[in-house]
């Protein structure tokens, strides 16, 4: 066997009261494609950073091509040719792609004067080392994410990397931009370079890594080949549960539609959208990222008000110019983001339940009623299970999935008849988001209308009652889960 | 019995420490001054018509801040506050001159119709700011900015730059007086204002609004909140406050200026800041702001009792202890995460081995 190009070998690290990893011992090869996957805080993040030298560990030690480190610097990371690729891709959204990509070298090599020439033949030369063209004299903030991204991993890739580690590199990509980047690790693959993956999605675990490590509460639960891992067991190793999949099926469905977009437009994004969702259905709306289903979501909500056609409830037209018209219609509205879109997160848990409903919280005149409040809090927080100690917490001392159900818990205390939501789990971890698929279901079955707008395709096929598929603004065809899988959906999405 | 009634207050009062840690570095700060003047300067000090000048002089300032306070709650600012003051007064002595009859006296509505009709300025002033800032989007720093220089330009246009002044003395004697021969009428205006807006940020469902809204716009947007409405309100608030303090200062300088008044922007803003409202929005106690209103005003009246030390040091000390308190509240912050992000033990160990 050759000399692995990373080992660590039984690191611990501990912080104040929290042990964050447990004896984690895990090797790469060189031009190994791994995936590292876990879900939230299971050590994850605390892993890459002891590797990328930012944290030194409690014991234990790591090896870079045989050599022995017991404690090593960000520098020394990099001189043994680790590249860490974090979410935020660390550039300079108002530079151009050409200055963030020649930033790193000019610095190195201590220039003080800027010689444009030379800047633009690095900047060049990089970009051809992954084979993609960027504008070089684009503001880096105006790219895409698939761009910033690209600008990332070529920079880094400049830096003479052995190994390149991303971050959660697919969350907010489209599954085209998905398949480049793939396509991209599998070249470096070719010359040589390793790619340390973390992810906590199944698919791409699949789709991609040759090897996988899974870590849970800080330690190694599992290792090995990708071939051997499926769906169930990635789950339990995950999560430590067993799930059953549980597909819905709508049940006391309304003869009448509760909400009827009939040829809604809205011009550059979709045009000519007709479907009808009745009580007790979950429908579930998909299609690539710029398929204009964020949008139409949006529509619905009044966020971006549609200019051609008509949106019916209880067959009524109504105009829905604003997320004040969408409530008065009780639609509720689970957002895309929730960190911009959904929760206030430095204010209070409370605060965050109630305000949506908080003017019939009142005595007279405006005036709060405190004893209400703390009831309609109380009743949320126990019927969805927030995990809290307190509901006066700041909403961001929780996880990924306890906030999602604060953004449900908002709108489902004005007692809405359609609920909107825009990517239900994003960026929830496995055992969240089984428990809100769960409470959909029961939503559903007490006569709330739902309708899912999600890429993530199991979760449409096993949560909806029917699938509508939207294509370059319109919708392309009506599906039925039973008859269904996912290779079906994507040709008609591509 | 005996146990549990010593323990609660001990425990309650951490409690509130923990929890109110700015505002008890406020009460340190007066609390240390105080003493300070007691041990240096105790019988310029500690008098009764010295307490009484002060609660005299900061209300005018004071009502201004309180104002300043909502928008920066809701992330926004009012830097037009000195302007609306001044324009309010001038057109208020306009007025007061027009109704001063020729033995020198005033009808007796006249008070309460000034009154009024400032706080219809202010208010219609602050409603200006609010457009601005809610339909047409400008950044409140300088829509405030703006409108103060439109405001002033319009006093200054109105009066030549000259002094308002010769109206009935009776207005400033009315509020210069005293409830009970102890309380200034200016205080009693204060605390008013401060009891109102104390009672609609943190009793009714506008004062929630607005701290959700200050936190982030968007997030309020998508929660159905009327954006606009909001920034109406708390604008148009601003500006009444303002306009009242101008009816403070037009009762206290007997007269009312385009200029008057100018340095109050910086130090409204600064006493926000001190008293703990976080700048970016969302954030922020009336408790706070009135101790900062107080401190300035105690530092500054006891510097004053200090022959030797020059008036001009009183920018210098106010500077001074507006970066204090702001570097002691970033050791708090980063104590707190030092607790619950434990990335600064090991750069600690790092550095010391």
């Amino acid at each position: 066997m050759s000399e692995s190009l990373l080992e660590t070998v039984g690191i611990y690290k501990s912080f104040v009261g929290v042990q964050a990893l447990k004896n984690v011992s895990f090797s790469m090869q060189p031009g190994e494609i791994h995936c590292l996957a876990g879900e939230n805080g299971s050590g994850k993040s605390t892993l890459i950073k002891v590797i990328s030298g930012v944290y030194t560990p409690d014991a234990g030690h790591i090896e870079f091509q045989g050599k022995q480190y017991k404690k090593i610097s960000p520098i020394d990371a990099i001189n043994n040719g680790i590249q860490v690729i974090y979410q935020d891709f660390s550039v300079f959204p108002n530079l151009t792609v050409m200055e963030n990509l020649a930033f790193n070298n000019e610095l190195a090599e201590g220039r003080r004067l800027v010689n444009w020439k030379r800047m633009k033949s690095i900047a060049e030369e990089a970009l051809s080392k992954i084979n993609v063209s960027i504008d070089l004299d684009a503001y880096v903030g105006t790219l895409s994410v698939a761009e910033k991204q690209m600008i990332a991993i070529s920079r880094a890739l400049m830096q003479d990397a052995r190994l390149i580690i991303m971050d959660e590199p697919t969350t907010a990509l489209t599954k085209k931009e998905v398949t480049n980047l793939f396509e991209i690790i599998t070249q470096l693959k070719a010359q040589g370079i390793a790619t340390l993956f973390v992810s906590h999605k199944l698919n791409e675990v699949f789709e991609i890594s040759e090897r996988f490590t899974i870590l849970r509460s800080g330690e190694v639960v599992a290792s090995g080949a990708t071939s051997d891992l499926d769906d169930r067991k990635f789950s339990f190793y995950m999560t430590g549960r067993e799930f059953e999949k549980r597909n819905f099926k709508a049940e006391n469905v309304s003869k009448n539609p509760i909400f009827r977009a009939e040829k809604a437009g809205l011009s550059n994004h979709f045009s000519d959208i007709s479907f009808s969702l009745r009580q007790g259905e979950i429908i579930g709306i998909t299609g690539l990222l710029d398929s204009g289903r964020t949008e139409l979501a949006l529509s619905m909500f009044g966020v971006r008000p549609i200019d051609k056609g008509t949106f019916f409830v209880d067959e009524k037209p109504v105009s829905i110019r604003s997320p004040r018209d969408a409530i008065n219609y009780d639609i509720g509205y689970v957002p895309e983001d929730r960190l911009s879109e959904g929760l206030f997160l430095s204010q209070s848990i409370a605060d965050n339940i109630v305000i949506s409903k908080i003017d019939q919280l009142t005595k007279k005149a405006g005036v709060l009623d405190k004893e209400q409040r703390s009831k309609e809090v109380a009743r949320w927080v126990e019927n969805l299970a927030i995990a809290t100690p307190d509901a006066n917490n700041a909403s961001q001392t929780l996880s990924g999935g306890n906030q999602q159900r604060i953004v449900l818990a908002k709108w489902l205390a004005c007692n809405p008849r359609i609920l909107v939501m825009n990517g239900p789990t994003v960026g929830v971890d496995i055992g969240s988001k089984h428990d809100i698929h769960g409470i959909l279901h029961d939503l559903a079955k007490n006569g709330i209308g739902i309708i899912i707008f999600s890429d993530d395709l199991p979760e449409v096929i096993e949560n909806c009652s029917r699938i509508l598929v939207m294509k370059n603004g319109t919708i392309v065809t009506e599906l039925s889960p039973e008859n269904t899988d996912e290779k079906m959906i994507l040709s008609y999405m591509l | 019995m005996m146990t549990k009634d010593t323990i609660q207050p001990l425990q309650r009062f951490q409690h509130m420490y923990r929890n109110d840690r700015h505002l008890w570095r406020l009460v340190l700060m007066i609390v240390l001054w105080l003493l300070f003047m007691a041990i240096t300067r105790f019988s310029k000090f500690y008098s009764m018509i010295n307490f009484q000048t002060m609660a005299a002089q900061f209300p005018e300032f004071g009502i201004m801040s309180l104002g300043v306070m909502l928008c920066m709650i809701t992330g926004g600012i009012d830097l037009s506050v000195v302007g609306t003051a001044n324009l309010t007064s001038i057109l208020m002595g306009f007025l007061l001159l027009r109704l001063t009859d020729a033995a020198g006296g005033l009808p007796a509505f006249a008070i309460p119709l000034v009154f009024l009709l400032a706080i219809l300025i202010g208010g219609s002033l602050g409603l200006f700011n609010g457009l601005l800032v809610s339909k047409f989007h400008i950044p409140p720093i300088l829509a405030t900015m703006g409108s103060g220089e439109l405001f002033t330009g319009i006093c200054l246009a109105m009066t030549n730059g000259n002094a308002v002044s010769k109206f009935s003395r009776t207005y400033a004697k009315t509020i210069n007086n005293r409830l009970f021969d102890l309380i200034p009428v200016q205080l009693i205006i204060f605390i008013v204002m401060a009891a109102l807006i104390w009672f609609l940020i943190s009793k009714t469902v506008f004062g929630t609004k607005i701290y959700m809204l200050g936190t982030n716009e968007n997030v309020a947007k998508f929660s159905g909140l009327n954006i606009d409405s909001l920034y109406l309100k708390t604008y148009m608030l601003s500006g009444i406050c303002a306009a009242l303090g101008g009816m403070i200062m037009l009762a206290n300088y007997n007269s009312a200026r385009a200029d008057y008044g100018t340095v109050y922007t910086l130090q409204c803003v600064l006493i926000v800041v001190l008293g703990g409202v976080n700048p970016s929005g969302g954030r922020g106690r009336i408790s706070g702001v009135v101790l900062a209103i107080i401190l300035l005003r105690l530092l500054e009246t006891g510097l004053n009792r200090f022959p030797r030390i020059s008036s001009y040091y009183i920018s210098l000390i106010w500077g001074g202890v507006l970066i204090l308190v702001m570097v002691m509240n970033y050791f708090t912050e980063h104590k707190k995460v030092v607790f619950q992000e434990p990335t600064h033990p090991t750069l600690q160990k790092e550095t010391t081995e």
